[in-house]
């Protein structure tokens, strides 16, 4: 039995790509190993926060990264293109970066790929770096052998500067918790594509870029908006705990507030999963003090992307890393899932 | 299918989902506690014990968190409601000794992590052994007619999922497929778990999907012999509530009844066609749930006329060959047997949520979706928070 899982423990797993518990631990016990030590008012690898932050003399560069792998790459409501710029930019606004300096464009293509489809992708990313007010200065482009890589895979790294940053730890009791929208819509969207469920029409992916959308609600709230996390692999459930655990509150939400549109509630009860613990594409989870809530919520719902925001729950002191669910009925721990349940998601 | 009626297919399925949610009232849920936390107030003792004998019903009552609602004198116990998890050791042997023996094994996927003795389904498919997931008993036929190789089917469920393997095997099967009965039948437990000392069971919550096949006229019979209230209910949260309420009533009234709480969906006699196949194929024989006791007329053994298809007939079982290595020494703290009779519950196992977690489980609770450990896990561990 020890043997075995030693030789388990030797190759990679797929949840340890699934943004979970699985994940941390190996990104703890191989990149963190020699990570740099950084200086207390930085943010660096070892914050696993959504990006890293340096000072330079005035105010905050802001560097981020991400790679997308998404399965198929074309899926209603986007396509990794899209998914590519989206996933970089948003990263950068949870950490308060709204205007995006530059980002870069890393593609790695399977021999045979088909060039329409690249062309195709070519224009999402256009499109959606609109949309953000942003720009890719520079890239990198190399191709793999059929069978040596599945289509398509693209990296984004981003940069910004900010006056001020906003970290995912900074939670208090009493703060309030809001979501800028409904949740699940990207994961229960590609698992129905994937699986040609006949309820696609309903189901559309929220992938957008929603750095402006922050920025509203960061010009309404000010230092009020403590926390900031994007709810993707593993859903509002992962983010939730995330936050939780590293700023050492409960937090109390209620599902009744949550907003889920009808068509993924009833994929999600055909499917047996829980819209909150699949991933989202173009939300943010906020944490608000709460004389400011109020402000907050109104600058969301006057965004286009905001507008079905919604005050979810609130920090408690008890229970700290914990989310306690009050279902409307009765109340129960929220267990904090192993990651994606859906490998590829993004 | 043109795109009409693809619309239509699908308009149907969302206005399903819609209606089910009408069972989703928090406020008609709110007046139901009180009622269950008013009567059981009512009764005077403390506690009052009532069993479940689902695991749907233990899924619906800890996704909800309607534990944090019921009065802390109401005990409501899980009883042996996961008919994964009672499968007994010689069973899951017998489908592993199978396997071993070159045949293909078609399951449900809950099945593959089950222990035997010393081996589950799983450990022999590692080794190279042939172990089929399927969603349903039919499934288990069409396999059966892709290949040459033996396909056994084993068979686990209660009645429910019995009648469905009572209908491949009627429906003339091919000649390489057999079946492996570890099916369970409900209503004989309830007698042996109503004689233990140990739960003190004054009320039950019979399961609203077994009683749509058996009819609820079948509990009459027991309620006389014990004196002991039956509630057939749903598995919305409202129909759990309304079912407890209305047990909680019949036990302060000490009135023993059968009273049918899921009337949307059963009847007194029940699915009479469905009953008659069931019992053309089966027959109910005595035998060991795991961890429970014997139970006179517990098992569903294929019948004398269908011995050709019954593969403890066809095949020669060796168990013998299985005991090649010791148990895990893990299991020997395992205390599923208690949590399925009722007597304890997951939150006093030393194992749950440490070395016993669903991607490797210890027992069979942990391993079944309708097992009261996998369930308690995944909704968040120990359920009672309380109301504040």
């Amino acid at each position: 039995m020890k043997t075995e899982i030693a030789l388990l423990e030797q190759r990679i797993t797929l949840k340890q790509g699934a943004g979970g518990r699985a994940m941390r631990a190996l990104i703890e016990d191989v990149f963190l190993q020699d990570a740099p030590d950084v200086s207390p008012s930085e943010v660096g690898p070892r914050a696993m926060d959504d990006g890293a932050a340096l000072w330079i003399g005035d105010r905050w560069l802001v560097v981020t990264t991400d790679s997308h792998v998404v399965h198929p790459i074309f899926f209603p409501g986007g396509d990794i293109g899209r998914l590519s710029v989206c996933g970089t930019v948003n990263d950068l606004a949870m950490m308060g970066a709204t205007e995006v300096l530059a980002l870069t464009c890393g593609a790695i293509l399977e021999e045979g790929f088909p060039r329409a489809d690249l062309e195709r992708v070519q224009a999402s990313m256009a499109a959606a770096c609109r949309e953000a007010g942003a720009r890719i200065m520079t890239g990198d482009t190399k191709v793999m052998g059929r069978g040596e890589i599945d289509g398509v895979v693209l990296n984004t790294t981003g940069v910004a500067v900010t006056a001020r940053i906003v970290r995912d730890r900074g939670l208090r009791p009493g703060d309030r918790i809001l979501v800028t929208g409904s949740v699940g819509d990207h994961g229960l969207a590609i698992m129905a594509a994937r699986h040609a469920l006949k309820l696609e029409g309903d189901l559309r992916s929220d992938v957008a870029p929603i750095n402006g959308l922050i920025r509203a609600a960061l010009e309404a709230g000010g230092p009020a908006v403590v926390a900031m996390k994007d709810p993707t692999r593993g859903g509002l459930s992962s983010a939730l705990h995330e936050m939780a655990g590293k700023s050492g509150v409960g937090i109390l939400l209620e599902e009744t507030k949550v907003p889920v549109t009808d068509a993924v509630r009833a994929a999600g009860e055909l499917l047996g999963i829980d819209p909150l613990n699949v991933a989202n594409e173009g939300k943010a989870v906020l944490g608000v003090s709460p004389e400011a809530a109020g402000p907050v919520l109104e600058a969301l719902r006057g965004h286009p992307l905001g507008c079905d925001a919604a005050v979810i729950g609130r920090c408690v002191a008890e229970r700290p890393g914990n989310v306690i669910l009050d279902t409307g009925f009765g109340r129960r721990l929220l267990a904090e899932p192993e990651g994606e349940p859906l490998p590829r998601i993004c | 299918m043109d795109s009409l009626s693809l619309d239509a297919a699908r308009e149907t399925r969302l206005t399903a989902a819609i209606r089910q949610l009408k069972f989703r009232d928090p406020a008609l849920a709110r007046r139901l506690a009180e009622t269950i936390a008013r009567v059981t107030a009512e009764i005077g003792r403390s506690p009052v014990s009532v069993m479940h004998v689902c695991g749907s019903h233990e899924q619906a009552i800890a996704k909800f968190g309607l534990r944090a609602t019921f009065p802390k004198d109401l005990n409501v116990i899980m009883g042996p409601g996961c008919p994964v998890c009672i499968t007994d050791l010689p069973e899951v042997d017998e489908g592993v000794a199978l396997a071993r023996q070159g045949h293909v094994i078609a399951s449900y996927g809950d099945m593959l992590k089950v222990r035997g003795t010393v081996h589950s389904l799983s450990d022999v498919q590692a080794e190279g052994a042939a172990i089929e997931v399927v969603y349903s008993a039919t499934q288990a036929v069409e396999l059966a007619r892709r290949t040459d190789r033996e396909v056994v089917f084993f068979a686990t469920g209660f009645e429910t999922t019995a009648v469905a393997t009572a209908a491949v095997v009627r429906s003339g099967p091919p000649k390489n497929f057999s079946v492996l009965s570890a099916h369970k039948y409900i209503p004989p437990v309830m007698e042996i778990v109503a004689e233990m000392p140990e739960t003190r069971v004054e009320g039950f919550l019979a399961a609203g999907h077994a009683a749509t096949i058996t009819g609820w006229g079948i509990f009459e019979p027991f309620v006389e012999r014990h004196g002991i209230p039956v509630v057939v209910a749903g598995f919305e949260p409202l129909d759990i509530l309304a079912g407890l309420a209305r047990l909680v009533e019949l036990v302060r009234d000490g009135k023993p009844a059968v009273v049918n709480m899921f009337p949307r969906c059963v009847t007194k006699q029940g699915n009479q066609r469905a009953q008659e196949e069931l019992w053309s194929v089966f027959r109910p024989v005595g035998g060991r749930w795991r961890g429970i006791a014997h139970i006179p007329n517990g098992n569903m053994r294929l019948r004398e006329e269908w011995a050709h298809l019954d593969a403890r007939r066809r095949f020669v079982i060796d168990l013998a060959a299985l005991w090649d290595a010791a148990p895990p020494t893990l299991v020997a703290d395992c205390i599923c047997g208690d949590i399925m009779s009722g007597i304890s519950s997951p939150a006093d196992c030393k194992l749950f949520g440490r070395e016993c977690v669903p991607d490797t489980p210890v027992g069979a609770c942990m391993v079944s979706s309708e097992g009261s450990c996998k369930i308690w896990h995944q909704y968040g561990g120990h359920p009672d928070l309380g109301a504040s």
